[in-house]
């Protein structure tokens, strides 16, 4: 660390940019999307995917009660098949992580909570902190916090470094997921930076998207952030995980989402310890592709729980 | 009385360990006949004798085909001259144009019953046939129906005219493709077309004969006879073909100009390659890595103008190799039939054994040889991709057209070093280029010999692009504008 103009900087010193085509990785992507998953690996895929869901709210509109129904969702999917499995975590703003914790308690559903003025991240870095601290002290599991793009597109990379490592000493034990907000920094290239840099920075899961910005989660983008998690780990042996979140609504994406990880990453990765998926309705949908193939017809929305 | 509240009830995630289940493509609906003989004058006929082609991926015969003799490749050329004459030279360029969209058109309509039979009759996945084969065969004839009202603007205003009969003869790698290729550019011109598909994949090219019908083609316009190399001599040596076009190995397509010279016949060739694919260190890496794997693999490595000279910038050598290990682990190699499959069957007993032979001449001249550690089916003809490191370029492997999936890896340490590896071949036919700087690319590109280059991509086609070779790899180019010259009189 050093001090300059009373602004403290770490010693860190940025990675080289390093190139992603745009229409090879796309291209790439497209073709994983073409596998053809059926029958048992299909029901397997789509139970793993279940339990890979931070199940999600994050409306200004939330109140304990749609918590505690939510909770109840991603503890247990689909009342009577106990086949299939919990969400990952559920994902709520910090006031409300007492209340997912009290509901969750003793289910090994993960709390995780969004930090750092999630979704602009423009906010002091101290308020910050703090935020992340009281989240944690309040129960949560896992925190997602978001970079400050602002920094990011000036170009003041190390303060973007800074943060994320202040945050993951704020984390304590809590597992710090780190949103790039994909679809603000736009350029596969701008992606792959921002992840090295993350990862870099101590980050537990690189994420895509808060869900607030348009593109959120795309197969491409996920592939550029899996290679860069992927050649970490050839370099350090260390692995980090992976969450695209936004936007994935259908069992088909889910699927082709876990086809990527597989043939990126490998099996190691395929647990949510490793990957998650930040969703919201894709739980139904799933639900449903997975009554279709015990009943062998699809069943209508409204034998489905909101949320 | 209320009740406590209890602890939920859950179920921990699945095990890890996820197996995708076999995905056939289903052959139900896919009909063909047990014997073919040839197609000339519109109709199958019949031939004096036979041979069996197989399934590569099961070894099982699919079907006989007729072994053309002098006298049935005769006939043949006859119908082709009388098509000419009586029908294909008085039909208006806009009425040729009609039957190539019809033909383009049906291809489509049949692509899912054609890509299974090229899948079962060349061993490739059906993926490849499915989304590349049958719509890059389709495009050949859509674009070059668009050319065949059009010919007196291709070049410069200069009047133009048929040549009259074409003999073509086709390799087994790409049979439907390659026929779509000879066929639709020599028809827009106002040819007739005498075709012999390669012995191991004729299967396809009947099928397409049926589709000739269904478009109410004229008879004699297209021919097919059916037969090994003796066929494919009698054929590019009969004295009524005015224009031969092959494709295929360097040594026949010697031995053909030889044959042919002084015979006034026109002549393009395709022959081999030893593409070379330069990564240079500044190239995003992680997509060069697959554009590897797709140069090389992509076909089990049975193109001509496969990447299957891998030169790595000494700088980034041990991250390619690292990297490509890791791709390779994840190749499926299996049934060509099954939709998750990436590298199918190779074509033939007989090329089997040539890439083992040179699976064992890269180990004997020195080099380490990589294998994907991917199961292989019991029957069938099936071999794990592999690339070699430490390759020097006067090993065999580094210097042979192998024509399967064998990569031979080199370095260079700058760009005029890439240059000279990748020009050190007698082939000249296709060359990658993978760097983010696109000044480097064009520099590098403009001082290559090679007919087709790619930049950042590699074994990318497109009808409008003119494909051929340099040096070895032969003359004459197919796709594009300049894809109908091999089959016009330009007379000024």
């Amino acid at each position: 660390m050093s001090v300059h103009n009373g602004v403290v900087r770490s010693a860190y010193h940025p990675p080289a940019w390093k190139a992603v085509d745009a229409v090879a990785v796309e291209a790439r992507a497209a073709a994983l999307g073409t596998r053809s998953i059926k029958k048992a690996a299909k029901l397997q895929g789509l139970l793993l995917a279940v339990s890979m869901i931070d199940l999600t709210t994050l409306e200004g509109s939330d109140t304990p009660g749609k918590v505690r129904d939510l909770c109840a969702k991603a503890m247990r999917p689909l009342p009577g098949r106990s086949d299939i499995p919990s969400t990952g975590a559920v994902c709520v703003y910090p006031p409300l992580v007492a209340v997912a914790k009290e509901a969750l308690a003793g289910s090994g559903v993960k709390v995780a909570a969004v930090a750092t003025y999630f979704p602009s991240g423009q906010g002091d870095l101290a308020m910050k902190l703090e935020e992340v601290r009281r989240t944690v002290e309040a129960g949560a599991d896992e925190i997602d916090m978001v970079i400050d793009r602002r920094a990011f597109l000036m170009g003041d990379y190390a303060k973007v470094f800074d943060e994320i490592a202040a945050t993951v000493e704020a984390c304590g034990p809590a597992h710090l997921k780190v949103i790039l907000e994909t679809g603000e920094l736009q350029t596969y290239d701008k992606v792959r930076f921002a992840s090295q840099l993350a990862i870099d920075a101590g980050a537990h899961f690189i994420k895509t998207s808060t869900g607030k910005v348009q593109p959120a989660a795309t197969l491409p983008v996920t592939l550029v952030m899996l290679e860069v998690i992927r050649e970490h780990y050839f370099k350090t042996g260390k692995m980090v995980g992976m969450k695209p979140a936004g936007g994935i609504r259908t069992a088909k994406d889910a699927l082709k989402y876990l086809v990527m990880v597989n043939e990126t990453l490998g099996d190691a990765w395929m647990s949510p310890d490793w990957f998650r998926l930040g969703a919201s309705v894709l739980l139904n949908d799933i639900l449903m592709q997975l009554e279709k193939e015990r009943l062998g017809a699809y069943d209508s929305l409204r034998y489905h729980t909101l949320g | 009385m209320a009740t406590k509240k209890q602890t939920p009830k859950t179920t921990a995630a699945p095990a890890a360990g996820w197996k995708y289940e076999p995905a056939l493509e289903s052959t139900d609906h896919v009909r063909f006949e047990k014997r073919y003989g040839h197609f000339i004058d519109g109709k199958f006929t019949a031939a004096k004798s036979y041979f069996g082609a197989i399934n590569p991926a099961t070894e099982e015969q699919l079907a006989e085909f007729g072994q053309g003799s002098a006298a049935e490749v005769d006939t043949a050329v006859k119908s082709a001259r009388r098509g000419y004459e009586k029908y294909w030279s008085k039909t208006p360029p806009s009425e040729r144009a009609k039957y190539l969209y019809r033909i383009a058109r049906l291809l489509q309509e049949h692509a899912r019953e054609l890509a299974i039979l090229e899948t079962m009759n060349g061993g490739k996945p059906i993926k490849e046939s499915r989304d590349v084969d049958l719509p890059l065969a389709a495009a050949h004839f859509f674009y070059y129906a668009g050319w065949a009202d059009k010919l007196q603007y291709a070049f410069g205003g200069a009047q133009v005219a048929p040549l009259g009969v074409a003999g073509q003869v086709i390799p087994w790698n790409f049979p439907l493709l390659m026929a779509a290729w000879k066929i639709a550019p020599a028809l827009a011109c106002g040819n007739t077309v005498v075709l012999k598909a390669a012995e191991t994949t004729p299967l396809t090219a009947m099928k397409l004969a049926e589709i000739f019908q269904e478009a109410d083609l004229p008879p004699g316009v297209v021919n097919f006879v059916n037969g090994d190399g003796r066929t494919g001599a009698a054929l590019v040596n009969h004295p009524d073909i005015n224009k031969v076009a092959f494709t295929g190995s360097t040594e026949v397509g010697r031995a053909i100009q030889k044959q042919l010279a002084g015979t006034g016949k026109r002549l393009t060739l395709e022959l081999g390659g030893k593409g070379a694919n330069i990564i240079f260190d500044d190239a995003a890496l992680d997509q060069a890595i697959e554009g590897i794997i797709s140069g090389i693999f992509f076909n089990q490595g049975h193109v001509c103008c496969a990447g299957s000279r891998l030169l790595v910038q000494e700088s980034i050598h041990d991250e390619v190799v690292r990297r490509l290990t890791h791709r390779l682990s994840t190749l499926r190699v299996g049934n060509p039939l099954d939709k998750n499959t990436d590298v199918g069957a190779i074509n033939s007993r007989a090329q089997l054994d040539k890439i083992e032979a040179y699976l064992g001449y890269g180990v004997e001249d020195g080099a380490v040889r990589h294998s994907a550690p991917c199961p292989l089916p019991g029957r069938g003809f099936f071999v794990a991709p592999t690339f070699f490191t430490g390759v020097a370029p006067a090993h065999r492997i580094a210097a042979d057209e192998i024509f399967g999936p064998v990569l031979s890896v080199m370095t260079f340490r700058t760009p005029e070093e890439a240059v000279a590896k990748a020009n050190a071949t007698p082939y000249g036919l296709s060359a990658g280029i993978w760097t983010d700087k696109g000044s480097k690319l064009f520099a590098v590109a403009s001082q290559l010999k090679a007919g087709v280059i790619w930049g950042n991509s590699f074994n990318r086609f497109d009808a409008t692009s003119p494909f051929g070779g340099f040096k070895e790899s032969g003359f004459g180019r197919e796709g594009g504008r300049q894809g109908l010259l091999p089959y016009l009189e330009v007379r000024g």
